[in-house]
């Protein structure tokens, strides 16, 4: 009888396991088009056509809206619902901008939504690691059964559980605390994330047996070990399932809508909404802007990881 | 099936000819040595590592999954104790009028999601997976949509479709094409809502195709074309078959996703025009946050998690046996 159950993923992704690189080199891959015909002079005009097609295209699908949002939120008010809509405003004003950060209250929005996706991320690293560690390395009684649990909670979407879910943070079983309106009721149920913890678990199993044995015959105890050899070489890991966790919650809108009644304490998701009848319409593009800028910067700092992570995690060799 | 609660010892491969490592090189806990509590001892610190994110999955997952079961049974409102009604909640949700609509809805966002979502990032991928140029600058940006927040596409998508100062009608009108009533046409809201949802997530399925795409050989195109196959062909007796597996994988993955979509109705169409934009999403949470009605609410989310746990069945048993 094998120990462990077997495994949904093979291995785990690449990416996971080397850093990603750069896009590989143009190297003269076939593809559905043969080179030779590339060369040819209809074959490169015919290129360059689809090219410059295919720009136009994703510039006016993917940026142009954003360019749209950005400009919106700086005409005046009038401008910003003339038709037809002028496609560069005539007077610059950053006052849909400033009125948002105002009239919306974005820094307590914003600070909502720092301190509930860094507690879910700290959170979830610490609880998540641990509990794949002793998963992976030390062999817990039942432990299969638990991960074979764990693996099951995969199956269940996460969006069919919200009201028990809720119910549960409304009144804590045994203890009868109620979470409503507190960050916990974010970074608590965000623990329980089956990809993170199974994402971390198949990376400690690749670490050799050898390494952690050398290290307890030198006396270190399980956190050290933990501590000083596993997690040093996790580091691709952990940055992958950092990033899973933040966008997590920065993105999430039922949860928190559920969770939060009480508008003080809103992230600025659910505060968009909330707030998205009673302001003017450039105020709230502003807003949108504003909101939109944590994650995309993010995304532009790490998107070499984040493509490769996507692009290596979903193929299966 | 040994359910035995005692790990064999690892075994360390030393090379031949070492010494062995002293007996008591292992550090034992204090007292004499004694097998069975070194045992407990591994097995308490093995737990005290697990506490945390066991307590959490049992809290917020399992215990969730089978109260979800037990409160479609009862009549339940937070703050009174539940009484049980058998299957009343299930004979009301079923009366409902919106009940059948939802689910309507639900499966036809589901399946236009499919056609559209599945049509356009493969298409996308086909034609960037040929060109030579600007591979990173075309991969940012089919995935910027995805790191904006929903909320936000959303009501991007709102203020675009907006009968008055919306630019998609003033497209339209400069292509001279008909205008349409958009989100506020019976007929045409849910269609509205897949576009907004396909736009703000196909990034990521059309960078898992382009991964897919750069792994075919290409010896298979080449052969293909010294038996005179046109682009047509290639693609369809190459490219397809190749990537086969990966598409049925995502298709699994969008049906499930699509049949929990929530924001883009909640937030641009509140669920209208008459009922034409209803999920049962939207309905679980109307039951529970409108009606008060949790216990209305546990029997759609039993019936939601039954026809979607089929799925997700089918998804894992599938990536599980490749």
């Amino acid at each position: 009888m094998t120990q462990t159950a077997p495994p949904p993923v093979q291995r785990p992704p690449a990416a996971l396991v080397q850093r990603p690189v750069d896009a590989p080199a143009e190297r003269s891959v076939r593809t559905l088009v043969s080179p030779l015909a590339l060369a040819r002079w209809r074959g490169k005009a015919t290129y360059w056509a689809v090219f410059t097609l295919v720009t136009v295209l994703f510039a006016f699908a993917f940026l142009f809206p954003v360019y749209w949002m950005v400009t919106g939120a700086m005409k005046p008010p009038e401008e910003a619902v003339r038709t037809p809509p002028t496609l560069v405003p005539e007077q610059w004003r950053v006052t849909g901008y400033t009125e948002a950060w105002d009239l919306m209250r974005l820094p307590t929005h914003l600070w909502n939504t720092v301190v509930q996706a860094t507690g879910a991320w700290v959170l979830q690293i610490v609880f998540c690691t641990a509990a794949a560690y002793a998963l992976s390395k030390l062999k817990p009684a039942f432990g299969t059964v638990i991960l074979g649990g764990i693996l099951a909670t995969l199956m269940v979407p996460v969006q069919a559980l919200v009201v028990p879910k809720y119910l549960t943070i409304a009144d804590l079983p045994l203890i009868h605390v109620n979470l409503l309106n507190d960050p916990l009721a974010i970074w608590l149920p965000a623990v329980a994330n089956a990809f993170n913890l199974y994402l971390l678990k198949r990376f400690f199993d690749q670490i050799p047996r050898d390494v952690l044995e050398a290290a307890e015959i030198d006396g270190a105890g399980r956190l050290r070990t933990l501590w000083s050899i596993v997690l040093p070489l996790s580091r691709p890991v952990l940055g992958v399932v950092s990033i899973f966790a933040l966008v997590a919650v920065w993105q999430d809108f039922l949860w928190p809508l559920m969770v939060f009644s009480d508008t003080d304490k809103q992230p600025i998701s659910v505060a968009l909404v909330q707030l998205s009848q009673n302001v003017p319409l450039t105020v709230l593009i502003g807003a949108m802007v504003i909101a939109s800028i944590p994650m995309v910067l993010m995304f532009l700092a790490f998107q070499r990881h984040i493509i490769a992570g996507i692009s290596a995690g979903s193929t299966k060799g | 099936m040994k359910t035995t609660s005692q790990p064999a010892p690892p075994a360390v491969t030393r090379p031949a000819g070492a010494t062995p490592p002293p007996r008591d090189a292992r550090p034992a806990g204090r007292g004499p040595h004694r097998p069975w509590r070194r045992r407990i001892a591994d097995q308490a610190t093995a737990y005290a590592f697990l506490a945390g994110g066991l307590l959490c999955f049992i809290l917020f997952s399992w215990y969730p999954a089978v109260r979800s079961v037990i409160i479609a049974f009862q009549k339940y409102t937070p703050g009174s104790d539940p009484q049980w009604v058998g299957t009343a909640n299930f004979t009301r949700v079923f009366q409902d009028p919106e009940f059948a609509a939802a689910w309507r809805n639900t499966l036809t966002f589901t399946v236009l999601a499919l056609v559209i979502g599945f049509a356009i990032p493969f298409v996308m991928a086909l034609v960037l997976n040929e060109l030579r140029h600007a591979k990173a600058f075309f991969r940012v940006v089919v995935y910027l949509p995805v790191m904006i927040p929903p909320v936000v596409s959303a009501l991007l998508w709102k203020w675009f479709y907006d009968p008055g100062a919306g630019l998609a009608n003033e497209v339209l009108r400069f292509l001279h094409l008909p205008t349409s009533n958009w989100t506020n046409g019976a007929d045409t809201a849910l269609l509205s809502l897949v576009i907004v949802a396909t736009w703000a997530n196909m990034g990521g399925t059309v960078l898992i195709y382009l991964a897919a795409l750069q792994g075919i050989p290409g010896e298979l195109y080449e052969a293909a074309e010294l038996d005179g196959a046109s682009l047509w062909q290639r693609v369809r007796h190459v490219t397809v078959p190749q990537t086969r597996f990966i598409i049925l994988m995502l298709m699994l993955l969008q049906i499930i996703a699509t049949m929990q979509v929530f924001t883009e109705p909640f937030v641009i169409t509140g669920g209208g025009p008459e009922n034409s934009t209803v999920t049962v999403l939207y309905l679980i949470y109307k039951y529970a946050f409108l009606y008060n009605d949790f216990g209305g609410a546990s029997a759609l989310s039993v019936l939601l998690l039954l026809v979607l746990s089929a799925f997700s069945a089918l998804y894992l048993r599938l990536t599980r046996t490749d």
